[in-house]
């Protein structure tokens, strides 16, 4: 049993302290993206929120999902789906020339 | 921990099963009506697919040639424009999402555990609820024939003609609903294959090593995981539409319909590929094996497969080339769609490299692999012209596209069907198909095909539109290309193909009284579901293999012969065999049958009802899915021994291998 | 809830259930894909309905937001105390997630029916339409969730989960950093740009 628990503490090489750590980041940044509704960013505003929204999503998917510890099949599967569902929705888009209003 | 062989007690015994709520035990039978009806085995739950998806075959071609007697002459008188409608569009629905789809889900879900060397899938339960969803899916979107008529949008159901207000009946409301439960079916089954596949395989079985169809069922499996969402989403915009009052296809309201074609093609090219690929997958087995030689190229047809599958995604605009997309847009989706006809020229060239120099040997299986590949190819040909966008603007909505469909579907995946089934019949049930029955079977069907769709392409570069339920001498023409004669033509050439497929079902009942048996290794196959019995017993394979080769089957049986550097056959099918049954393995865990697969897809189709019919229905459905959910998570996979009343040890029925025929 | 066929080790000596359900997430991207797009094509056409901005409560949003985002974090505590094979933290921390998770869903229902009372009803307008759809498919989503974590301590109070119970709490952890993360994109997109 004890060396049950070892390997899995190192399969997913985080502890409790470090999963608090990384919510406070994120709670940080929310804070962050929310000011910009009372803040003006000015011409930052698009980007600095769609940065922040991809640097969230990917420490989720990173850390609390253990995508960066586990077997690169699960990234495998998961990007394959959110590549191809970021390239074919965003043509689709660009077909309603959305992204050039 | 069941075992396997359970010879059916001579001596009623009894059976405590486990049991789920405290009432239901747990279903043990292995013979009579609830063996297949609870059953988890991948083999039954193929054969119950394939039989199935033949039962819609059935279907399809009688509204296809219904749809003919129509066309035959001016002025049909056989189907009125309404009931043509909904004939083409549940046609194509039929044949397209409940045959050639679920045949398809039925060889793979068969031969794929045996190809890679697996006692079963990775989820048999979830295998068991992808079967029943399809069945109650592919039910409920035919109950709309005797609920007011059937969907009869084309099988593309365009919006906005597809919104309450053009078509007003509930066809549409079960289409889209039928279609949403047999999604789930492909959804599941999906990600059952992909994790089969990626986790099942035989000691040694590297990706590189995994026969050819194996690897086009995955293509698939993957093209299905990622497009099947995407008409989800299409489905429900329009239910949504249709019973709850949103508005995503009202023009009216400012909506663009192109969103539809759009999602509707986004999964609509992956679903082609979807079709097509499986056959080219059986082909792919069937040419090796009847030219004795190896696959030509194996690494090119799988990459290039694999390329088919990633550049699918990027070419759906062809559809939509008449729509008004923009000048940019068709450029793009013009030149990706001349591509992709790259990767599927590489395959045709493996395939003729295959048969050059080998010894060919003329079984009706390789016959119909050869008419795939010329057939096919004809196709293929029709298709690169509607690539030309300017081009196509000419040919979009005529008789022109519906050849060329037919071609690669029929032609293509229709054939490879077929030559699977000659291939691996004996294997499934132990009997060799008739083969003078099957000659007749195979030329009718080419002739019938070639008469029936080849005038098509006359007849819609004359400019007959697709969809068009009646035509007048007054416009037929004259002369050689006059419409009257192709279309009779035509319709005389449906009902030659309807003879061969006749002769198809006629020999499996011929098949079926004949009692002599197939040899074990009838065609001296290369994979490895020829290195088990026929048919194969319940857990698959004795000893589970281990994998040095591709073809591994076949180099356990030829061995180089270093002198002459020619193929010297050192062991026999039955040798292979019986060493396999001397070394059987002991204790074999398979999964046990279980209620709650089709309890759960039964829920699903009794939720769609509610939805156009009353909501307390759905309820009704919703409480059901849940109470079957729960006994699903509550049992385990594998029940216990005690369930089973044969596992007494010291009986010697506890042993694989000790007690088989 | 492991169907494992066969007592050979997997080829690659993971597990089924975790494999099948990051094919499923990756698959649940392309759903979600296409009711974002659908949205972000039809979010400025309101048909005289109100606008986004005129009706979208952002400091309500943000809070309940930032609860569906803590509830991620309870999570991975979950299902860290799992592995630990801490039964007593694991339910503890299950429970406290299903609380977020429904204190967000009471959140949703809040405002939608208060943007229902300013004028936007599910058949206004396009904008209407797609949004009530995106938001409630998501909100659906994590109702089934909430329903998955509390059937959870039942059976796990029970202990008769069939199974490994770690894998079993990683699994709805999976599912439930999903539905996390799509609102993360749904609240950037949806309401922080302001249309
Ligand atoms: C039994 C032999 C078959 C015959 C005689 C036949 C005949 C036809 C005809 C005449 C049409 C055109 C209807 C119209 O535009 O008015 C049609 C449409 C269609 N068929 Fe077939 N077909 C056969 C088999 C198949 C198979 C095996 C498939 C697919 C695997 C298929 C897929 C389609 C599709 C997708 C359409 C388009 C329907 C639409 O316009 O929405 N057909 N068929
Ligand atoms: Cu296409």
């Amino acid at each position: 049993m004890t060396t049950n628990t070892a390997e899995t503490k190192q399969e997913h090489g985080m502890s409790d302290a470090g999963y608090i750590r990384i919510a406070i980041i994120l709670a940080a940044i929310t804070g962050l993206e929310v000011s910009t509704y009372y803040v003006d960013f000015g011409v930052l505003f698009l980007p600095a929120l769609l940065i922040m929204m991809v640097i969230k999503f990917v420490m989720v998917v990173s850390y609390f999902m253990h995508l960066k510890f586990d077997n690169k099949i699960f990234s495998f599967l998961f990007y394959a789906g959110l590549v191809l569902a970021v390239g074919v929705y965003a043509a689709f888009l660009a077909t309603f020339k959305f992204f050039i209003q | 921990m069941a075992i396997i062989e359970r010879p059916a007690p001579t001596v009623p015994a009894i059976v405590t099963p486990t049991s789920t709520y405290g009432l239901l035990k747990r279903p043990v039978s292995t013979t009579g009506w609830r063996s297949w009806v609870f059953t988890v085995d991948h083999k039954k739950l193929g054969i119950m697919y394939a039989a199935t998806a033949m039962f819609f075959f059935i279907v399809g071609g009688v509204e296809a040639l219904l749809i003919r007697l129509q066309l035959a002459a001016p002025n049909g008188k056989v189907l009125n424009a309404d009931l043509y409608n909904q004939m083409f569009t549940m046609h194509a629905t039929t044949m397209v999402f409940l045959f050639v789809m679920p045949m398809a889900a039925g060889f793979a879900n068969y031969f794929v555990p045996l190809q890679i060397g697996a006692r079963d899938v990775a989820f048999p339960r979830l295998n068991a609820f992808g079967f029943w969803a399809f069945l109650f899916g592919g039910i409920f979107l035919n109950l709309a024939w005797f609920l007011g008529g059937a969907a009869d949008g084309g099988w593309f159901m365009y919006a906005p003609n597809s919104g309450p207000v053009f078509s007003p009946s509930h066809g549409v409301d079960f289409w889209a609903l039928g279609l949403q439960i047999t999604g789930i079916a492909s959804l599941t089954g999906a990600i059952n294959l992909i994790i089969t596949v990626l986790n099942m395989r035989a000691p040694g079985m590297t990706l590189m090593k995994m026969p050819i169809f194996t690897w086009m069922i995955t293509v698939v499996q993957f093209l299905l995981l990622f497009a099947v969402p995407v008409i989800t989403v299409a489905l429900f915009l329009l239910s949504f539409q249709r019973n709850f009052g949103a508005q995503f296809f009202d023009v009216a309201a400012g909506a663009d319909p192109l969103l539809w074609q759009h999602l509707f093609w986004i999964f609509g090219h992956p679903e082609v590929y979807i079709l097509i690929l499986p056959s080219f997958g059986i082909v792919s087995e069937v040419l090796p094996v009847f030219s004795r030689k190896p696959l030509f190229g194996y690494p090119f047809v799988v990459f290039s497969g694999a390329a088919i599958g990633f550049v699918g995604w990027g070419v759906w605009a062809h559809h939509m080339f008449a729509s008004g997309l923009g000048p940019v847009s068709v450029a793009v989706f013009s030149l990706t769609t001349m591509a992709i006809a790259v990767p599927t020229g590489v395959k045709i060239i493996n395939w003729t490299l295959t048969m050059w120099g080998g010894k060919l040997w003329f079984t009706t299986a390789m016959k119909f692999a050869i008419g795939l590949i010329v057939l096919f190819t004809v196709g293929g040909l029709s298709g690169v012209t509607h690539a030309v966008a300017p081009s196509d603007t000419q040919q979009t909505d005529t008789y022109y596209i519906v050849a060329h469909f037919h071609y690669v579907l029929f032609g293509g995946a229709v054939l490879g069907i077929f030559s699977g089934f000659y291939y691996w019949w004996p294997k499934v049930f132990g009997k060799m198909l008739n083969e003078k029955i099957g000659s007749w079977n195979f030329w009718l069907m080419v002739i019938g095909l070639n008469m029936t769709f080849g005038p098509m392409h006359i007849l819609g570069l004359q400019g007959q539109p697709r969809r068009m339920y009646q035509w007048t001498e007054a416009r037929a023409g004259e002369g050689f290309f006059n419409l009257a004669f192709w279309n009779l033509v035509a319709s005389i050439g449906s009902f030659i193909l309807s003879v061969g497929i006749l002769m198809f079902l006629i020999n499996v009942v011929v098949t079926a009284r004949n009692p002599k048996k197939a040899p074990l290794d009838p065609w001296n196959a290369r994979s490895l579901e020829w290195m088990t019995s026929n048919p194969p017993k319940e857990h698959n394979f004795d000893v589970i293999p281990t994998v040095h080769h591709l073809d591994e089957f076949f180099h356990q049986k030829f061995e180089e012969d270093e002198a002459t550097h020619t193929m010297k056959q050192v062991r026999t099918a039955e040798e292979i065999m019986a060493e396999q049954e001397r070394n059987a393995d002991k204790h074999i865990h398979m999964p046990s049958p279980s209620y709650w697969p089709i309890v759960l897809a039964f829920g699903l189709p009794i939720i769609t009802f509610g939805l156009i019919y009353s909501h307390l229905i759905s309820v009704v459905g919703g409480v059901i899915v849940l109470f079957a959910a729960y006994g699903w998570a509550l049992e385990s996979s594998t029940a216990p021994d005690s369930d089973f009343e044969t596992n007494t040890p010291g009986t010697g029925l506890d042993k694989v291998g000790a007690n088989h025929d | 809830m492991t169907d494992v066929a066969h007592d050979h080790a997997s080829s690659t000596g993971i597990s089924n259930v975790k494999l099948g359900m990051w094919a499923f997430l990756g698959s649940e991207c392309l759903l979600f894909g296409g009711l974002i797009s659908t949205y972000m094509l039809y979010r400025g056409r309101v048909s005289g309905g109100p606008r986004p901005s005129q009706i979208f409560d952002i400091p309500f949003t943000s809070v309940s937001s930032f609860v569906l985002l803590m509830s991620s974090l309870t999570m991975v505590l979950a299902v860290s105390a799992a592995h630990k094979e801490d039964d007593r933290k694991t339910n503890l921390w299950l429970t406290v997630t299903a609380l977020l998770g429904a204190t967000f869903v009471g959140g949703q229902v809040y405002e939608f029916t208060a943007f229902y009372k300013e004028g936007l009803g599910f058949s206004t307008s396009l904008f209407g339409s797609s949004f009530y759809t995106l938001t409630g498919f998501h909100g659906v989503h994590v109702t089934v969730g909430i329903i998955m974590l509390m059937s959870l301590v039942g059976i796990l109070k029970r202990s008769s989960v069939p199974g490994k119970k770690a894998e079993v709490v990683e699994m709805i952890g999976l599912y439930w950093h999903f539905v996390d993360i799509v609102w993360i994109i749904i609240f950037t997109l949806v309401y922080l740009i302001p249309v």
